[in-house]
């Protein structure tokens, strides 16, 4: 028993110090990079270090994300995008979620096994291009929206089906009860009660869109309605070879912060959002 | 017999709830073995109170915007779609071929599977360790949760482009080491044919330790404590009480992470492009990086080739060993 007590208390003393010096090194070190580049002048960036910048020029440097990087026309692309793929993922989940975990037999497994099979196979994106060309949706914001919207139900009908089938049944009899029909109890029993894995599948949907590059060069490519990512693409290969550094960074600062935020305003519900839903 | 019923249902909602409500007792006599929720309940009333048209948007957008170009791409792999030819016909073989006497194919057949073979080993590691350090619910160890998460929020690219400017040979890592030993250190980090590729799956688990970190978190809150102390009892100590006792129970928190781990890397893009491009000489060419390159050189259907390799590889393999991890997890509790 001493024996274990001396260890636990040598890891005890030990412990805060490690997880201090590994945040300073693994997260802080990164950070600080971003942070001093995007307030150092292109000279001094060329060659990145975290040396505080000699002259400080953070805003010449946000000034020109927003000029040259087109960072505000990128913000609301992606906002436009994504809050529409958000919401129908959950809308369009949601539904589909109630009827598999509700009804039963041959068909109903079918079409549900069929509805998650995108958890794990992967989205044909050659020829997500191909027919979005013939329905006239390539290079549109409703394409994008499609293809999230397709590639992300999967994740919310699996976690939502997960999450009604272990919700009362007696709720929504009672709701029958008093007279109200499916759409009723679908929209005043069973949207309420999923709110918390609406939390999940927002920020899981969000996480994966707000920063999706692959996909959207396919179906947006460059243009107009180009979102952040690409933008942020653009910006670091204008030139043959890196040397932007500090418009880069001051731009993935700028792009970062609505994440961010989004995870400091509901940090609590994320973290349980996402712990539940995965171990069950 | 079920497809009558479900015809019988949508017709019922179509017409309204209530005449489904006078038909419901018969038909639960005929199917049966549903549990009897009440009176009023039983699967009969489920049908037709969980009406097939509520799942219909879903099931339309799912089959237009994911199966139905899954089901093309077992098509136009055998055509000469490109940018090149004005009408698309059939070409057989010739892509494939094209793909595996260049070695492309086989090339990022192999890096991408070592990618996700790297990353399964870092993001679980890291998670692992992670959840182990913060265990507790202390004030402190929530706030370094939330530090430790917070690569998870930024965008890959975004975690490319700084993990670039660290190990660049011109770039912070080298300037801190040269600093620190007082020697000039040149060591080409993203220049490596053997070990950048390890390098680029170190970041992608860093990119989402915090994730696997929640996940664990979760899976070591759920063990009970009577099992922890009953070992204590018996004179484990705390390596032996982990190995043996607590990491078995893991098993579903591991399988998570591993899955997320897989089909994570499996379609990776952003970290690879922003710190490599596929290079040096190719040797990060992972599945996504060759599709990209090759379709803006405007060889669409080569690229969907390689796109339908993808697939073949994730069916074969990957999905396989997550079965097995399920398989394996319900032997275990």
């Amino acid at each position: 028993m001493r024996v274990l007590s001396y260890r636990t208390l040598s890891y005890r003393t030990l412990r805060p110090a490690l997880v201090v010096a590994m945040a300073l090194v693994f997260i802080g070190v990164p950070l600080w990079l971003v942070l001093v580049t995007s307030a150092k002048p292109q000279g001094e960036a060329i060659k990145p270090n975290l040396a505080l910048p000699r002259h400080w020029q953070p805003a010449t440097n946000y000034r020109d994300t927003f000029d040259q990087g087109q960072m505000l026309r990128g913000f609301v692309n992606s906002v436009l995008v994504v809050v529409p793929s958000v919401v129908l993922v959950l809308l369009l989940g949601a539904g589909a979620a109630w009827v598999f975990a509700r009804r039963s037999g041959r068909l109903v497994s079918a079409a549900y096994a069929l509805s998650i099979s995108g958890l794990l196979l992967p989205p044909a994106v050659i020829t997500i291009v191909m027919e979005l060309r013939q329905l006239g949706l390539a290079n549109t914001r409703p394409g994008m929206i499609a293809v999230y919207t397709g590639m992300y139900l999967s994740t919310a009908i699996f976690f939502m089906t997960g999450f009604i089938r272990t919700l009362p049944y007696e709720l929504e009899e009672a709701a029958r009860i008093d007279g109200a029909g499916s759409w009723k109890v679908f929209t005043r029993i069973v949207l309420p009660l999923l709110r918390p894995v609406i939390a999940t599948a927002t920020i899981m949907v969000m996480l994966f869109a707000w920063s999706d590059v692959f996909y959207a060069f396919f179906v947006l490519g460059g243009g107009a309605d180009a979102t952040l990512p690409l933008n942020l693409y653009q910006v670091a290969s204008a030139a043959l070879y890196l040397n932007n550094w500090h418009l880069i960074f001051a731009y993935v600062a700028l792009m970062s912060l609505p994440m961010v935020a989004v995870f400091v305003i509901a940090q609590r519900r994320i973290i349980a959002g996402i712990t539940s839903g995965a171990v069950k | 017999m079920r497809d009558t019923s479900v015809l019988d249902a949508a017709r019922n909602a179509a017409s309204g709830r209530e005449t489904g409500a006078s038909t419901g007792a018969s038909r639960l006599r005929r199917r049966g073995g549903r549990p009897f929720t009440g009176p009023r309940g039983g699967s009969a009333k489920r049908r037709v109170q969980h009406p097939w048209w509520f799942a219909l948007p879903a099931l339309a957008v799912f089959a237009a915007f994911f199966l139905v170009p899954n089901v093309l791409n077992f098509f136009y792999p055998f055509t000469n779609w490109s940018a090149f030819h004005s009408s698309i016909s059939f070409a057989g073989l010739s892509n494939f071929r094209t793909i595996a006497h260049d070695g492309s194919l086989q090339l990022a057949l192999r890096t991408t599977l070592e990618y996700a073979v790297g990353v399964a080993v870092f993001q679980n590691g890291f998670g692992l360790i992670l959840a182990l350090l913060l265990e507790k619910d202390t004030r402190f160890n929530r706030f370094f949760r939330a530090v430790f998460f917070l690569p998870v929020l930024l965008s890959a690219l975004a975690v490319g482009y700084v993990f670039q400017a660290l190990l660049n040979q011109d770039g912070a890592v080298n300037a801190l080491l040269s600093d620190l030993t007082g020697t000039h250190v040149d060591i080409a980090w993203l220049g490596s044919t053997t070990w950048t590729l390890v390098l680029l799956t170190v970041i992608h688990g860093w990119k989402w330790m915090g994730l696997a970190m929640l996940v664990y978190l979760a899976g070591l809150k759920s063990i009970p404590g009577d099992v922890t102390e009953a070992a204590a009892l018996d004179g484990a100590g705390a390596w032996r009480a982990f190995w043996s006792i607590r990491f078995p129970m893991l098993a579903p928190a591991l399988t998570f992470n591993v899955t997320t781990a897989l089909i994570g890397s499996m379609n990776t893009f952003d970290i690879v492009q922003a710190t490599t491009k596929g290079g040096p000489a190719d040797s990060t060419q992972v599945f996504n990086i060759y599709m990209f390159r090759i379709f803006g050189e405007g060889l669409y259907a080569q690229a969907s080739a390689m796109s339908l390799v993808l697939f073949a590889v994730v069916v074969v393999i990957a999905i396989p060993v997550i079965l097995g991890m399920r398989r394996r997890e319900r032997v275990l509790l």
